[in-house]
């Protein structure tokens, strides 16, 4: 089999409505509106998908995931994972909805004996993931690009090429439009409008360490 | 033995003296909830109290928003429910804006819906629910030869029954376990004595966990074609996104067509089979095995409610496959009529929840539409610990996230199990006939002679009600594949109306309210319109039925009902509540806000 043909998923997880915790999808939909690539190459915006992506994870043979995790690291870090490590580290305090999460989702795939060959994990250490109905933070948000050169690049590696778009696509096929950045963005209801008070648990949490 | 007809409904009757076991948070579930509660010196259940741990309101992102998105936005709220959502919300914005849809629509829409049912349901079962009953590490003493014989016993149609099919999986998990990485299976507490089958039932059911994961990716690829994507299809208000062309000879993408159609078809005949052939006959097999555990009624011999789902003829509320009603207090006798518009019918009280309410609370109930989720965090005079680190909650406070709905002032259970009784008692023939040919099969094959009343409410009622209806919905797919070809031939290609789709056409003020029978239960959306944008948006979702909280009368939730005379083997091990509590298919995400602090999977259980 040629290089080229590897099945490869780009795929972006998290949850969009959650602030920090869309980075992925985020992620995802500025590298559809800016990049091209050939038919053995599927973009897929996962958001809480959970253990309903496994078909997907075990038709590849290179996964590659944007993801915010928490590794304890200054808000706005970005991290690269490979191989082995993924895993591990998706199971790190993640965030997700999904409590069966990714980490489940890769078990799996690896219990069916369809494990995918290459795994690499961009990562980003959430700012505020307690905004429901927010947006990434700036810090966050910075990193999508320099998370999106480092795939670009291992994809190279392994043959795997992107061709930069002459014009961004308006609009990307893989989330609605109403659920698109600029327009989630500015028709947030106002804080006098909706009350954004989330819960002293998690708000305080910082305080409370036994 | 059947304790649900007796399980205590009110706080008044609950036992809180004995151990108090805490157990947060619950996992294998949608979302994060916590679990409370005291046994007594037999380490039978007396008290129960579930507390949701997180705040929720969807009006936070959609106050101000077009009415026509909001169904993007309820569509990830969470990771199972998406198109339930989705498909509720553009039913409350119809049904506000007067908005007919075209048959082909109502069709595709009953296709769409049902594929999600038949998806959640089985993979609930196998991937969520089963590891309660099944114990994956007993599968590796199995025999294959044995397990081959028993899978042809429990459903001989079955084609995936060899000795050396069983070998494989047997070998797989063994390679998997012996990695040192339980993975999947690492939560359980797998030398727990609840567990009661036998090696080679336990193998059977790790290959059906393998031959559901097979399916589910399958059958889902109904959303694909009708909804353009999965995950995550596109619903429209006025219709459905796609278009039809019965002349295009496209694939995935275009528009349906004959051959796309087909590929529809023939994934609803294997999800039939498996249905028919491996899940029901294995939830038959696992009750007759556990066939001295008919606990986990709670509410559901007393109070269920369901909205009314699947009408065969559209807008025809009395032609819907599983009925509308409300029974109340155990009288299975009286089907009451469900409106969700009346503002005395359904109602919210938050004396329990964490939320305070414009001139105070105390039993005072809202309808949605007046609804109001104005957050008050507070913890009663005898909770132990801190805000941010509860050990103990006090239920005689507030002590939830999750409201407490009620129906004319009643707790209600909802779900399939709900659904089912309401259906059988209203005297619809297709759910007779399944419920008394499983009540039969389950008799003969435990040796038993037990009336629908003692079987049916129970957790095993619970789990048996959601695989008959997986079938239902299965069998009836075919019936809307085959009207909605036959319109199609017929010269109606039309997926949408949109003459109202410009907000100039409607009416300065408007409200609506879109229901729906999603997988875990009644489900509604109330929205509010003003100027064109969301004025008021409120959901009361399954969860918050099953998973309220007491009420100012001191009537408890479903959940916690559920719970109430269950004996623990190990109650520091709470494989039985998490059995009870998965029955219901729990999703906290939508009913609450969800996050744990540190999002820690591991269930701390901790006995005060």
């Amino acid at each position: 089999m040629k290089e080229d043909q590897k099945q490869v998923l780009i795929l972006g997880i998290g949850n969009v409505l959650w602030a920090d915790e869309g980075f992925g999808v985020r992620a995802v939909e500025y590298l559809h509106r800016h990049y091209q690539f050939s038919d053995n190459v599927k973009l897929m915006d996962g958001g809480t998908q959970g253990i309903y992506l496994v078909q997907h994870v075990q038709e590849v043979d290179v996964l590659v995931v944007f993801d915010a995790v928490d590794y304890g690291l200054e808000p706005g870090t970005m991290k690269r994972v490979e191989g082995d490590e993924v895993p591990k580290f998706m199971g790190a305090k993640k965030m997700s909805l999904h409590q069966t999460g990714f980490q489940e989702v890769l078990a799996m795939a690896e219990f069916t004996g369809s494990y995918p060959e290459h795994l690499l994990l961009m990562g980003v250490q959430p700012v505020e993931l307690e905004d429901f109905g927010g947006s990434l933070r700036p810090a966050v948000k910075d990193q999508i690009q320099p998370a999106i050169q480092q795939a670009l690049s291992y994809l190279q590696n392994l043959g795997v090429k992107a061709v930069h778009r002459n014009e961004p696509l308006a609009e990307t096929d893989l989330a609605p439009g109403e659920l698109e950045l600029d327009r989630y963005e500015t028709d947030r209801p106002s804080e006098q409008q909706a009350c954004r008070v989330g819960d002293p648990r998690v708000l305080f949490a910082q305080d409370s360490v036994e | 033995m059947n304790t649900s007809l007796n399980t205590p409904m009110n706080a008044k009757d609950l036992d809180n003296s004995g151990r108090r076991v805490v157990v947060d948070p619950v996992t294998r579930i949608e979302g994060h909830m916590r679990c409370e509660v005291n046994v007594d010196s037999n380490n039978v259940i007396r008290n129960a109290v579930s507390t949701g741990t997180m705040w929720r309101g969807l009006e936070v992102i959609l106050k101000g928003r077009d009415p026509r998105d909001a169904w993007a936005f309820v569509e990830r709220i969470c990771g199972v429910c998406t198109g339930t959502h989705a498909l509720t919300s553009v039913r409350a914005v119809e049904d506000a804006l007067k908005i007919d849809i075209p048959y082909n629509a109502f069709l595709i829409r009953h296709l769409m819906d049902k594929t999600l049912q038949v998806h959640d349901h089985i993979v609930h079962f196998y991937h969520l629910h089963a590891l309660d009953w099944v114990n994956p590490v007993n599968a590796l003493k199995a025999d294959p030869k044995a397990t081959s014989e028993l899978q042809q016993a429990v459903s001989p149609h079955h084609p995936k029954s060899s000795p050396g099919y069983f070998k494989d999986v047997q070998t797989r998990l063994k390679r998997f376990v012996e990695n040192g990485q339980l993975g999947l299976f690492s939560n359980g507490y797998w030398d727990n004595p609840a567990y009661k089958l036998p090696p080679e039932a336990d193998l059977m059911a790790v290959s059906h966990y393998l031959e559901a994961l097979d399916l589910q990716k399958d059958i889902v690829k109904i959303h694909t074609i009708f909804g353009g994507k999965n995950p995550h299809p596109n619903y429209m208000v006025g219709g459905v996104s796609c278009a039809i062309n019965m002349d295009d000879v496209g694939a995935a993408g275009a528009p349906v067509n004959m051959t796309t159609l087909n590929f529809v078809l023939e994934r609803i005949n294997e999800a039939e089979q498996f249905t028919k052939n491996v899940y029901i006959p294995d939830v038959l097999a696992v009750a007759s095995i556990y066939k001295d555990w008919l606990h986990g009624g709670g509410l559901a011999s007393q109070n269920v409610l369901s909205y009314g789902t699947y009408p065969t003829i559209q807008g025809d509320k009395s032609s819907e496959l599983l009925p509308a009603g409300a029974i109340v207090n155990g009288n299975w006798d009286e089907v009451h009529p469900v409106d969700v518009r009346d503002p005395n019918e359904i109602q919210e009280f938050v004396d329990h929840s964490w939320y305070t309410y414009e001139g105070g609370q105390k039993g005072k109930g809202l309808h949605p539409w007046d609804g109001e989720t104005e957050p008050k965090f507070e913890l009663g005079p005898n909770a132990k610990g801190t805000k941010t680190n509860i050990k103990e909650i006090d239920e005689s406070a507030k002590y939830s996230w999750i409201k407490a709905p009620r129906w004319k002032g009643h707790a209600m259970e909802v779900g399939p199990l709900a659904r089912y009784i309401i259906a059988y008692v209203s005297g619809n023939e297709r759910v007779q006939g399944q419920v008394d040919r499983s009540l039969s099969a389950f008799n003969q094959a435990a040796g038993l002679d037990l009336g629908l009343k003692q079987f049916l409410p129970s957790t095993l009622g619970r789990t048996l009600a959601r695989a008959l209806e997986c079938e239902l919905c299965v069998e009836t797919m075919r019936d809307d594949w085959h009207s909605l070809v036959n319109n199609i031939k017929n010269g109606d290609s039309s997926t949408a109306n949109v003459d109202n789709w410009d907000p100039s056409t409607w009416p300065k003020e408007a409200k609506g309210v879109g229901i729906n029978e999603a997988p875990r239960g009644a489900l509604a959306h109330w929205i509010k319109i003003k100027d064109g944008k969301i004025e008021n948006y409120q959901a009361i979702v399954p969860t918050t039925w099953n998973g309220s909280p007491r009420d100012s009368q001191g009537n408890i939730g479903a959940f916690e009902a559920s719970l109430l005379d269950t004996p623990m083997e190990r109650p520091d091990e709470p494989v039985e509540i998490l059995r009870t509590l998965h029955s219901f298919d729990p999703c906290l995400a939508c009913s609450t806000h969800v996050m744990s602090e540190d999002g820690q999977e591991l269930t701390k259980v901790k006995i005060r």
